[in-house]
């Protein structure tokens, strides 16, 4: 039998235990709030600078020496394109590597090895990958400062982030899954191909959108491998001009991409490049926030379909 | 099959590549004459029609002599002119080229227009602040001069990476890059105006656009000249030269190689024909009409090489510079 003093002692515990779940729930808040607030402040600021010069004129016209008349249409048109190579790249290689490490991998020190380098590439830095790249796609195997070569580069970039994602993505698979098709006589291929991936596909797109958003940003590598500054066209579409260029005579244009032409306005003496900055910087959220969304969709419908 | 498939669609990638190819002309090199070439680039296209494409980057002087000696670039921006390493590099690559000066930049020195105490400045009071030796003793202004209060003295320069730099070191201190190191470097000039618009005992030094950009909230210094003349940095200052020892020229380096490309010819003469109208809109200031026609003069006749023979110079006239004979 419980005496009163007991009981007040228990309660005493209860209520000390919940204090510090309340002190627990705050510091968790205020943490979220550093990142958060930090990111609607500089947000918001670029916003009311950069949305009133928001027009069709910005979207559709080159850089110039006049603020009032500079557009962004080689810098949007440079990342969309230097991001799609980026994405057909690296996707496939990053998932298979991933497929592999998990599913086929034999498990012994090499792959060890293997498995550790791959977590330290995540850290390094990304003007090292640029230094990498100039001599590799640039001069050895003479891409030129072309957007294959951008492209390329921050694939090699964002390759540690998929193949880490495609792993996680496989583990959460139940064991029962794998052992299931296993036990019905399918070979490693048949699982991977009909169960592995499409269950993974959710937590693997995650990965590459999180990738893609950073590769989207990156300035340095970019300017390492020489993309440029002023570039007043765009390249040449497939089968238009003449001579007509073929399907891929795009991937070897010059090119310039968001964050460079945003930086360049920056270092300018005169106030009404850094409001275009500031424009090209909400535009440039704007790009990522939408990358993000699509991906957010994708995955919803995706795991709709799964059943287990 | 589907091998051979994919072998046929790379194969004519790359054919495809090779034979296609529009008017191209690649320039690259310094960020302080970008502002210049891109406005000569984009009225150059407009002039054209966009049948030829031009591309300008800033890979800095030292960057853009790189790529040019290598043959990758027909024209290289440069803030200083051509160092005896960079000439070797580039004769090294068979890399003939004509050196022409396009503009000029006035360094300009700042303080904070709460600064009641300072118009004016002399070289050996500049020197006086920056030279290596300054470094750790003249801390205040009072060290500088006993005239002036006994305030912390806040320096601001560029980064030791630019031609900015290269030029002032030399100019004051009478050797390129040294200087003390105990200044706030920045290589965004931006910062630079900041640093010495907020603070009343500060002192830097940029180009004159940033300043002309910023006159609200700088004070410009005016410069003593050899001749003993206190002078105001402006455009009309310079083009009379009297704005010394801090007005410096800045080039264009056409490879001669690209000179074979009609594309590249008319581009250049573009450039020296409506390069001092648009230098002015850059705020940068223009040569003389006499110096641009005589340096047009100097590109027909393909007189290859440079007037400095890898040296850097201080106070030299344009117009003389010009009239030399180039080394190679």
């Amino acid at each position: 039998m419980l005496k009163p003093a007991d009981l007040a002692a228990i309660r005493a515990i209860i209520t000390r235990a919940k204090r510090w779940d309340l002190f627990f729930s705050l510091l968790g808040i205020l943490s979220l709030m550093v990142g958060v607030l930090t990111f609607t402040v500089l947000f918001v600021d670029m916003a009311i600078q950069g949305v009133p010069r928001l027009s069709m004129d910005f979207f559709t016209s080159f850089p110039s020496r006049r603020a009032e008349h500079a557009g962004i249409l080689s810098a949007w048109v440079g990342t969309v394109l230097v991001m799609l190579v980026t994405a057909l790249s690296a996707v496939p290689l990053g998932v298979a590597a991933g497929v592999y490490l998990e599913e086929y991998a034999p498990k012994n020190w090499i792959t060890d090895i293997i498995e550790i380098n791959i977590s330290n590439l995540a850290g390094i830095p990304s003007i090292v990958y640029g230094l990498l790249a100039l001599g590799l796609f640039v001069y050895y195997f003479g891409f030129g400062q072309s957007v294959l070569s951008a492209g390329l580069t921050l694939a090699l970039l964002i390759l540690p982030v998929i193949i880490v994602a495609t792993r996680e993505a496989i583990r959460a698979i139940p064991q029962s899954i794998h052992e299931g098709s296993y036990a019905c006589g399918a070979t490693t291929w048949q699982t991977v191909s009909d169960h592995i991936l499409p269950y993974s596909s959710a937590g693997i797109l995650t990965g590459v959108i999180i990738g893609m958003a950073r590769a989207i940003g990156e300035t340095a590598p970019i300017i390492t491998i020489g993309a440029l500054t002023f570039i007043a066209f765009l390249p040449t579409a497939p089968f238009s001009g003449d001579p007509p260029a073929g399907l891929f005579d795009w991937i070897f244009a010059p090119f310039t991409v968001m964050p460079i032409q945003m930086f360049n306005w920056t270092s300018r003496p005169e106030a009404a490049f850094s409001i275009n900055a500031a424009a090209a910087g909400f535009v440039l959220v704007f790009m990522t926030l939408a990358m993000n969304g699509l991906a957010i969709y994708v995955r919803y419908r995706l795991r709709k379909n799964i059943k287990w | 099959m589907k091998s051979l498939k994919i072998a046929a669609v790379v194969a004519s990638v790359f054919a495809a590549t090779a034979a296609y190819a529009q008017a191209l002309i690649k320039i690259d090199g310094s960020s302080t004459v970008f502002p210049v070439t891109e406005a000569v680039a984009e009225d150059f296209q407009k002039a054209k029609k966009g049948s030829v494409r031009v591309t300008v980057g800033i890979s800095g002087t030292g960057g853009g002599f790189k790529k040019f000696c290598r043959g990758e670039t027909d024209i290289s921006d440069a803030s200083r002119p051509i160092l005896k390493k960079e000439m070797e590099d580039c004769a090294k690559a068979g890399i003939k080229y004509v050196e022409l000066p396009v503009a000029f930049d006035a360094l300009t020195v700042v303080v904070n227009p709460k600064n009641s105490f300072i118009n004016q400045l002399t070289v050996a009071e500049l020197k006086k602040m920056w030279e290596p030796a300054a470094q750790g003793k003249i801390l205040k202004w009072k060290d500088v001069n006993p005239a002036w209060p006994d305030a912390p003295l806040k320096l601001f320069g560029p980064g030791a990476d630019s031609g900015t730099f290269d030029y002032f070191t030399e100019a004051i201190n009478g050797k390129s890059k040294s200087s003390r190191g105990d200044f706030t470097a920045s290589e965004d000039d931006n910062v630079l105006v900041q640093g010495v618009s907020r603070d009343n005992n500060a002192l830097g030094f940029f180009g004159f656009a940033y300043y002309d950009e910023n006159k609200g909230k700088l004070k410009a210094v005016q410069i003593v000249n050899p001749k003993g003349k206190a002078v105001t940095p402006s455009i009309d200052a310079v083009m009379a030269g009297e704005y010394e020892p801090l007005a410096r020229p800045i080039f264009i380096y056409v490879s001669a190689k690209s000179m074979d490309k009609p594309e590249v010819r008319e581009f250049v003469e573009f450039y020296l024909k409506e390069g001092g109208k648009l230098a002015k809109e850059v705020k940068y200031v223009p040569l003389g009409a006499a110096d641009y026609k005589h340096a047009l003069d100097n590109f027909s006749k393909k007189k290859t090489g440079t007037a400095f023979g890898g040296e850097a110079e201080v106070g030299v006239k344009v117009s003389d510079l010009l009239k030399r004979n180039p080394k190679e």
